[in-house]
């Protein structure tokens, strides 16, 4: 099998991870709470890795990325009520269709606005991003599990460390072969030249509509998770805010550097929410001036990313 | 027999005809030059039977078939392969990348192959490399493959440019303006280069060039434009000595 051996490092890297993460929480010596901001980082890491692939590698700037990260969570939700799905292996196939829901509206959507480029586009992704936040918060008139502006509630919590680490895992993997195949080449050709790359053959809208389905795929994928880490489901944490998150964090990793996205993910989740246990409670509104201000010392130090050349 | 056959071309922006009424042909294996002043419409040409630009009127047709509106991406899989006036290389891309992603736009494996790396993956990658790597020694670039294209020299980033468009595997190579920028001594290399890929892949080439030297040099027949429309035809001593080339290059002699 030449997938793995391709890959043998970053497995065996893994696979340590994975052995030393199965202690810490077997016998509970780190708090429920991390464990729970650990799961979360992974699935911040699998739709950051989406996020990666439509803007850091085929560069199309997109500010909806959470509209599909709510896609996946709302469906998968309504899907785990609806037929009582509770255990990790039946909740598998909820899980892929929750991403690939996620990726088909991702395509609906963007056969008529990956026309345009980068402002252009950034503003019609924004638009969509706000229709998903007001259908979310009116979706209790389409059926009343969904919760509309109370939230979904009640939903099983299904998404436990093996689910969350093989799910990052595989998906880490898959884009890797992605990015590093003909077809991640092409994403490349076509940000650093559209026009050229249409000369060389290459069907650019369709590419540019791969990718961008892709990335929404995987947004779907995390929110699925998500959905069944945190059991509650609220359309504001849907929003643009959430979007630009994924994009800090696209960013600071690096635009095109699946390393620079994991690293950059799991210092995100866990400089936010560690900061939570670190300072004390009247000082934790602070957070957002001090990260504001790290952030614009890093964008100096480092312009295009922790992992960047440059 | 006729490779490309353009038959009465317009295309107009605003109300400036770029190209009028514009006839021309090439034979397989032959090489057409095509000059003019500086707006005569020779790029709108090119953007024109490249795909670019979708034709007013007029009909272009490319070893018999129609190609008039088909999109550029399928015109370079039906071999026809172009260069930029002011290059265009996918600047971040390595030198080796840059030949590889048109290598690779041909036949090759499928998006489950390359997520699941099947053998399919393996081998045509495998064989794409190697023919990439064979373009890059024939054009000089061994050593430089992993240097970013944007890193390279003048003169070599037009000789990737052109290994590019000649990787997509091209019966019909259309050069924009090669010439600019080069000294007299890249120049010559540039003909004998053109000379030998035009054996070598039994191509046919048109080509927009300011440089009479090398126009003259490489060019079997010449297409003079001036104003949106071909003012002369014809072998590269007639164009020479023609009244109208003269005139519309150095205007009107005073009476």
């Amino acid at each position: 099998m030449r997938f793995f051996l391709e890959s043998r490092k970053f497995l065996i890297v893994s696979a340590a991870a994975y052995i030393l993460l199965k202690i810490l929480f077997a016998n509970n010596i780190i708090s429920i709470y991390i464990q729970q901001i650990t799961l979360f980082a992974f699935i911040v890491t699998i739709a950051s890795l989406g996020l990666n692939v439509i803007y850091g590698y085929t560069g199309q700037f997109s500010l909806g990325h959470a509209a599909f990260y709510g896609i996946g969570a709302y469906t998968s939700a309504y899907l785990t009520k609806i037929f009582g799905i509770e255990g990790v292996f039946s909740f598998l196939p909820v899980l892929f269709i929750s991403g690939v829901a996620a990726g088909f509206i991702g395509c609906l959507i963007g056969i008529p606005i990956l026309r345009l480029r980068d402002d252009f586009l950034a503003i019609a992704t924004l638009g969509f991003g706000t229709l998903v936040r007001v259908i979310l918060d009116n979706s209790d008139r389409f059926t009343e599990v969904l919760g509309g502006s109370r939230g979904f509630v009640g939903i099983t919590k299904i998404a436990n460390l093996e689910l969350t680490f093989f799910s990052a895992l595989f998906i880490v993997l898959i884009t890797k072969n992605l990015i590093y195949s003909r077809y991640g080449l092409f994403l490349r050709s076509i940000r650093d030249d559209e026009l050229a790359s249409t000369s060389i053959g290459i069907n650019t809208s369709r590419m540019k509509l791969m990718a961008f389905s892709y990335g929404c795929m995987l947004a779907g994928i995390g929110g699925g998770l998500y959905a069944h880490l945190y059991t509650f489901l609220h359309p504001s944490n849907f929003d643009i805010l959430k979007s630009i998150d994924f994009l800090i964090i696209v960013i600071i990793g690096g635009m095109g550097s699946i390393r620079g996205t994991i690293y950059a993910s799991i210092i995100w989740v866990g400089f936010i929410e560690g900061l939570r246990i670190v300072l004390p409670v009247e000082l934790l509104d602070l957070r957002w001036v001090v990260i504001p201000i790290l952030l614009i010392a890093l964008m100096m130090w480092k312009p295009y990313g922790l992992m960047a050349k440059k | 027999m006729k490779l490309l056959e353009v038959i009465n071309l317009e295309k107009s922006f605003g109300g400036v005809k770029a190209v009028d009424n514009m006839s021309f042909h090439i034979r397989e294996g032959e090489t057409l030059g095509i000059i003019g002043p500086n707006g005569a419409g020779k790029t709108t040409v090119f953007n024109l039977i490249t795909g670019f630009y979708r034709p007013d009127k007029g009909v272009i047709k490319f070893s018999g078939k129609h190609i008039t509106g088909v999109p550029p991406y399928k015109l370079s899989h039906l071999g026809i392969s172009r260069t930029f006036q002011n290059m265009r290389l996918f600047s971040n891309l390595t030198v080796f990348e840059n030949i590889l992603s048109a290598v690779l736009t041909g036949k090759s494996y499928g998006l489950i192959s390359a997520l699941f790396r099947t053998n399919n993956y393996f081998s045509s990658e495998g064989k794409a490399e190697q023919r990439a790597r064979g373009l890059i020694d024939f054009f000089g670039l061994s050593g430089k493959e992993d240097y970013p294209a944007e890193s390279l020299p003048y003169g070599e980033q037009r000789k990737l440019e052109l290994a590019r468009a000649l990787s997509t595997g091209p019966r019909l190579l259309l050069i924009d303006e090669p010439g600019a920028g080069m000294n007299p001594r890249e120049v010559l290399d540039f003909v004998d280069t053109i000379k030998v890929i035009k054996d070598k892949h039994s191509l046919s080439i048109i080509i927009i060039e300011h440089q009479m030297k090398l126009v003259m040099g490489i060019s079997d027949r010449i297409a003079v434009m001036d104003f949106g429309e071909k003012i002369m035809e014809g072998v590269p001593s007639e164009v020479k000595k023609d009244k109208k080339v003269i005139e519309a290059y150095l205007g009107e002699a005073l009476e």
